[in-house]
Parts: C-alpha cells; sequence; structure tokens
C-alpha cells in the first residue's frame, strides 16, 4: 500500500511539473528574472499546488495516514542557520540553472548531458551536505 | 500568455495532489529533496523513496511526447555552470532541510514560519543572482 501512493504521488508531481512547465529553465528563471521579461507562471503552479494541501493539512486532523502511524509534527518555528545558509545555497544554484531538485529529478531523461551532469553534481552536493553543515555549526559556535 | 497561466495553475494542481495523496496516505511530506536526500543519506524506507523516483521520472517520460510543443529543459549549455549550480542545489537544500516542494508547497499550505520564511529567501536569493550576473555582469 505505502508503495502504490509512493507511485501514485511520484506520478502526479511528475505529470504537475510537466504540464506546469516548471521543467522548463528559462520559465523558472522568467519568474526570478525580475528586471528583466518577468514571468509570473511559477506563481499559478505554486498557488495551484498550496490549494489541495491546505486541504489536506485540514484533514490531517483527528485522524491518521491511511497506512497507519502519524503525521508529520511541525518543527519549532526556530529560524536558524542552516535553514538561512542553506537556503540562500539553493537560491543561488536555483536562479543560476533554473533547475530545484523535483524538476532535476522529473526531466532527467530529456535533458540532456546537462541534465545529466546536474542530476549527478546535485546528489554529490547531498553527499556534501552533512560535513558542510557541521562546518557551518562550528562556525557557528565560535562567533 | 494566459494558456500559459493556466497549464501552470492546472499542473500547481496536480503537484499539491500528489502531495496531499502522500500526506494523507503515508504520512509523509512530499519533498523533493528530502525523499532523493533520504537515498543518499541511506535512510529509512528506501523503496519508498526509490518508487516514488521512478513515478517523478516516468510519468515526464510518458506524458512528454503527446505534448505540444514537446516541452524542453533550455538548460544552458555551460558545463562549469551547471556542476557549480547543482553543487548549491544539493548543499543548501539539505543544510535547509528542504526545497520548493517541501518547504515551498507543504511548508506554507501548513502555515510553518520555517517554510515561508525558507521559500523568501531562496526566491530573494534566485532573483538576486540573476539581477547580478545577467543584468550587471552579463555573464549567464
Amino acid at each position: 500500500m505505502r508503495l502504490l501512493i509512493s507511485l501514485i504521488a511520484g506520478c502526479l508531481f511528475g505529470a504537475g511539473l510537466l504540464i506546469s512547465g516548471m521543467t522548463d529553465t528559462t520559465k523558472v528563471q522568467g519568474w526570478l528574472d525580475v528586471f528583466g521579461n518577468w514571468d509570473p507562471t511559477l506563481a499559478f503552479v505554486m498557488g495551484g499546488a498550496i490549494i489541495p494541501m491546505l486541504f489536506a493539512w485540514r484533514m490531517t486532523e483527528h485522524r491518521r495516514p491511511l497506512v497507519g502511524g502519524t503525521f508529520p509534527t511541525m518543527s519549532p518555528p526556530e529560524l536558524d542557520r542552516r535553514l538561512v545558509v542553506g537556503s540562500v545555497l539553493f537560491g543561488m544554484g536555483w536562479g543560476l540553472s533554473g533547475l530545484c531538485p523535483g524538476p532535476a529529478i522529473a526531466s532527467v531523461t530529456y535533458g540532456g548531458v546537462g541534465g545529466l551532469v546536474f542530476l549527478a553534481a546535485m546528489i554529490a552536493g547531498m553527499y556534501a551536505a552533512p560535513t558542510v553543515g557541521a562546518q557551518l555549526d562550528r562556525t557557528a559556535n565560535a562567533a | 500568455m494566459q494558456l500559459e497561466w493556466i497549464w501552470g495553475l492546472a499542473g500547481g494542481l496536480l503537484i499539491g495532489l500528489g502531495a496531499a495523496v502522500y500526506l494523507l496516505g503515508n504520512g509523509r511530506i512530499m519533498g523533493a529533496s528530502g525523499i532523493l536526500g533520504g537515498l543518499v543519506d541511506n535512510s529509512d524506507r528506501t523503496l519508498e523513496r526509490l518508487v516514488f523516483v521512478a513515478g517523478l521520472v516516468g510519468m515526464p517520460l510518458l506524458l512528454r511526447p503527446l505534448m505540444s510543443p514537446t516541452p524542453q529543459t533550455h538548460l544552458t549549455g555551460n558545463i562549469a555552470v551547471i556542476i557549480f549550480s547543482g553543487l548549491l542545489v544539493g548543499i543548501g537544500t539539505r543544510i535547509a532541510n528542504g526545497c520548493t516542494s517541501g518547504h515551498g508547497v507543504c511548508g506554507i499550505s501548513r502555515f510553518s514560519l520555517r517554510g515561508i520564511v525558507a521559500t523568501v529567501i531562496y526566491i530573494a536569493a534566485g532573483a538576486i543572482t540573476l539581477a547580478v550576473l545577467r543584468h550587471m555582469w552579463g555573464v549567464i
């Protein structure tokens, strides 16, 4: 059951990314390019994606996930160094390339060599992240 | 142009529906960086993550030939930019513990302060990066 749900969710996510145009880096960079030919499409995608989730979070009250267990608890509203620095680094890479993790995975079969290299570099970055994060914590303690 | 917004909204609804299925079904947050990162870290639920990735890769592969014009990624040909930005995205999303799907879609819809702040920061960082590199320096 878990696997079937994962497959359905992955298929919906992939179809949505393709149809919305979010695997096209020019559309994503168009949204971030406020001083250029600004493209608002991403706002519609984000808004559209948030709508079903508003209902979904409401439905998590007073019930359990279909497969049992518990729903993820909300992290304490703490804005730490990791959240800020990580989001800055991610945003820079996103702006530079026009790819974030979802579309990078979804477009891997038609993104050519560049798409494959991006995915490989992203995975390498994920391998390196715990080390970089630990370094970040050390400088935080030293400061 | 308006047609693209409608496709954007329709695609967005599908993405949100996927996130809702994952949450209500498996009780998990549908975040691309978290699901892939868990495979990299050799975390729990490996098969569940792999199946999700298979759907995420497989569906565009099946649907793309049916679409007109055929969607393209238009990724830059500059391999140095690709590698550098890929590293930044991989490191950044794992340190911040989320990306556009996790912090953006799932976080904002829950009115999570961390999700909202992360989303504002990565959009601002992306916009500033493009403003500087494209419009001030003209290098990308």
